[in-house]
């Protein structure tokens, strides 16, 4: 298995690694439930986390997840870093990284941020915790390890995700995902709401999230961003919303007994969730929670695991091949 | 005293003479005085055995940043790199600082150019005071100070209303507009073609339809004003049938292509490749052979690089926040031979797209080698190869999407007005 020197995303990731980041998570949960939730693991380490947006749960675990395996760990927000004075991404990365962190777990609002900060940045592992709506890997390994408690393993089940999949850098994530894990993906949304050509990451696509939901084994919720609303024209109002694409309890019985409900959080009760799913015991909205901080103790030994002198190199992927396969003009 | 320059033992292609052949080239007093036989002694000779040989190319659609942005491009270095691609010469576009919006500032950019003397810059003179779209320019002042065509480039004229004045009234004295054709309401924050790509790297998209439905309305306020209208660098298959249609029909609808919508698709913005972000954008596989086959039957009759430099700084930054465009100049002639390398064009086609074809929609005296024109000259190698090093480009811009890549075909000497202002590598 390759070792990893960043984690850009899932489309990076092999199956194999993947699944044992998953694991590595699974055999750390155990750490956060003891009364002394501590591990030497990175005794020396540095990492940084950089979020450039807002973030609870996303920076939370990721500092959880870095203190409880020892590792010293900074967080800056972009509203008191210095890119409020106008320093550039790029500015902001090299000072930080001339500071020799081992670890730059960065979110951005831009698509991209990390693969262009680690083309820059030669000595730094860089960990994606969100870029525009790109990718969130730590999301999706997290989810995996929440569905490997649920069942063993993804393989085979169906995973019903709606709502805002056009903004959605977890609904991108999953899709990846699903193709090398062998899960089956059904995204739901208003047409206002899906990126184009989105049946090519091979899911199915449904408008009628009624019909999305017989045979789903789980019910992924995305959060509705209200300014989508006004910006984008993406749909009349909270009230049509919560009609067509809300779940509520009653709405949930057409999957079926064992169907299971998750969300990324931050959750909005009453526009694409109801309080009668939300708190009931199909939910594991809390345990992906949970989950976050053991699969990211995961990534951050994963990647602080080698020397400190091993310098992490860029994997940074050419279209060349592509441009090879074109071949000449015609 | 006259001077006589002989560009011996080269193929002389010049596409508006007909001319396709072996044969001697002389110049005199910076004209062409014959092809073939001439009773006289070279004061200089260039040997352009194996070598084509046609008039100095035309690039009508550059971007050279002066006045106001000199840090991306100047008037100089813009020159000095289109003589590096063969090109003597080129149309400015009126988006600089101030805008070429009044006659002071063409005539400043024409006398700029001379100075320099490497190559004839045309201004673009604007559509609107200000680029916004609100009222049109003296356009005939503007004309009178050399401007040779109109068009609010990079800021396309959104609103139907003044659209159709302008087309009205530049019609009214036989004017050409040029629209850079974006719907921007649609294409609003996006930064590469909506699709597939788009979808998967997580960017807003800019769709076709941004481009399409312009150029749709456009061609419908040109058949009413009966005036010329120009599509600059057409990039999708839709808007290369409009354009096809409406010449069949008879209108006075023409267009150029850009050779990064030709050779490249969307697929190399993959990695977020800010060098291959430009507006219009890469787009698919279908559209690139649209405008192969557009340039193939006759409906593109121009190829043009939309030549926009831009400073490190203003790419460095991340695919979304990237400035839009490329370099062109020093690239143009290597990548558009590849569509005569893939039997789409005859050589003396594609060198009239870029001489000839541009200098008659434009009014331009250039782009032939009449006896007794100017003698503007490219000479190239059709087989040389060389790898394009962004640190060695002669723009300031390094902003290509070629960087790295082998390039087949390699320009040896440009002649600009019997003078050898480019001979193998170095800018004399």
């Amino acid at each position: 298995m390759e070792a990893l020197k960043h984690l850009f995303g899932i489309a990076d990731l092999s199956k194999e690694q993947i699944e044992h980041l998953v694991n590595l998570g699974d055999s750390f949960i155990d750490i956060n439930r003891r009364p002394i939730k501590k591990a030497p693991t990175l005794r020396g380490k540095t990492i940084i986390n950089l979020f450039f947006e807002n973030s609870t749960r996303t920076r939370t675990s990721f500092e959880l997840a870095g203190k409880r395996l020892s590792a010293d760990v900074i967080n800056i927000s972009a509203s008191t870093s210095a890119t409020s004075k106008g320093e550039s991404l790029l500015d902001t990365g090299q000072t930080l990284a001339a500071m020799q962190p081992h670890v730059l777990v960065i979110r951005h609002s831009l698509a991209g941020t990390c693969e262009f900060l680690a083309e820059h940045l030669e000595h730094t592992a860089i960990v994606n915790a969100g870029d525009g709506a790109h990718e969130h890997p730590t999301q999706i390994l997290t989810d995996l390890l929440t569905l490997k408690q649920a069942w063993g393993s993804p393989e085979g089940k169906t995973m019903t995700i709606v709502g805002d999949i056009s903004h959605s850098r977890v609904a991108r994530s999953h899709l990846l995902a699903a193709k090398k894990l062998g899960y089956h993906m059904r995204v739901v949304a208003p047409k206002t709401l899906l990126p184009s050509e989105v049946e090519r990451y091979g899911c199915e696509v449904y408008h009628n999230f009624d019909e999305a939901l017989p045979g789903s084994d789980v019910v992924y919720m995305l959060r509705i961003q209200t300014e989508r609303l006004t910006d984008a024209c993406a749909f009349p109002s909270i009230r049509e919303y919560h009609e067509a694409y809300g779940l509520n309890a009653k709405r949930l019985k057409a999957a079926g007994e064992d169907c299971i409900v998750m969300h990324p959080g931050p959750m909005n009760r009453g526009v694409e969730i109801s309080s009668d799913v939300a708190d009931s015991l199909k939910s594991h909205i809390l345990n992906q929670v949970e989950h976050g901080v053991a699969v990211r103790m995961a990534v951050l030994a994963t990647l602080c695991g080698g020397h400190p002198e091993e310098k992490p190199v860029s994997k940074k992927k050419s279209s060349d091949e592509v441009k090879q396969a074109q071949g000449s003009l015609l | 005293m006259s001077k006589r320059l002989l560009i011996k033992n080269g193929h002389i292609i010049d596409p508006a003479n007909g001319i396709d052949k072996q044969a001697d080239l002389w110049i005199e007093d910076g004209k062409v005085v014959a092809i073939g036989g001439y009773n006289g002694i070279a004061d200089q000779t260039i040997d352009a055995s194996g070598k084509i040989v046609c008039p100095g190319l035309i690039d009508m659609h550059v971007h050279l940043r002066e006045p106001g942005q000199e840090w991306k491009e100047d008037i100089e270095s813009g020159s000095r790199a289109a003589v590096a691609g063969g090109v003597t010469s080129m149309c400015c576009m009126p988006n600089t600082g101030p805008h070429i919006d009044h006659a002071g500032i063409a005539l400043q950019v024409i006398n700029r150019a001379r100075q320099v003397g490497l190559c004839n810059v045309h201004p673009i003179g604007a559509v609107t005071k200000n680029l916004d779209g609100r009222e049109l320019t003296e356009m005939r002042e503007l004309t009178r100070a050399g401007c040779v065509a109109f068009s609010d480039d990079g800021a396309p004229i959104w609103h139907a209303g003044v659209m159709r004045k302008a087309l009205e009234y530049s019609a009214t004295f036989g004017y050409m507009v040029i629209q850079h054709a974006e719907e921007k309401e649609l294409t609003k924050g996006g930064c590469i073609n909506e699709g597939w790509i788009s979808t998967q790297l997580g960017v807003k998209g800019m769709p076709v339809e941004g481009e399409d439905s312009m150029i749709s309305r456009d061609i419908m306020l040109a058949r009413r004003a009966k005036a010329r209208y120009h599509v600059a660098h057409i990039s999708s298959q839709r808007g290369v049938q409009m354009v096809r249609e409406a010449k069949a029909e008879g209108l006075k609808v023409t267009t150029e292509a850009a050779p990064h919508h030709f050779a490249l698709t969307e697929e190399e913005v993959l990695g977020f490749n800010v060098d291959a972000k430009m507006s219009p954008p890469l787009r698919t596989e279908a559209d690139r052979l649209a405008v192969i086959e557009g340039l193939r039957d006759g409906t593109i009759e121009v190829i043009a690089t939309d030549h926009a430099p831009h400073h490190e700084d203003d790419k460095r930054c991340g695919l979304s926040c990237a400035a839009f465009g490329i370099v062109g100049l020093e690239t143009m002639l290597p990548v558009s031979l590849d569509l005569v390398r893939g039997g789409v064009l005859s050589m003396s086609d594609l060198i009239a797209k870029m001489s000839c074809n541009p200098a008659k929609l434009l009014g331009l005296n250039s782009g032939t080698l009449s006896i007794g024109a100017e003698a503007d000259v490219c000479i190239f190698d059709e087989n040389a190869t060389w790898t394009v090093d962004r640190e060695k480009m002669v723009s300031k811009g390094k902003n290509t999407p070629w960087h790295g890549k082998q390039m087949t075909g390699e320009v040896t000497h440009t002649i600009k007005a019997g003078r050898v202002v480019f001979e193998n590598g170095t800018i004399c």
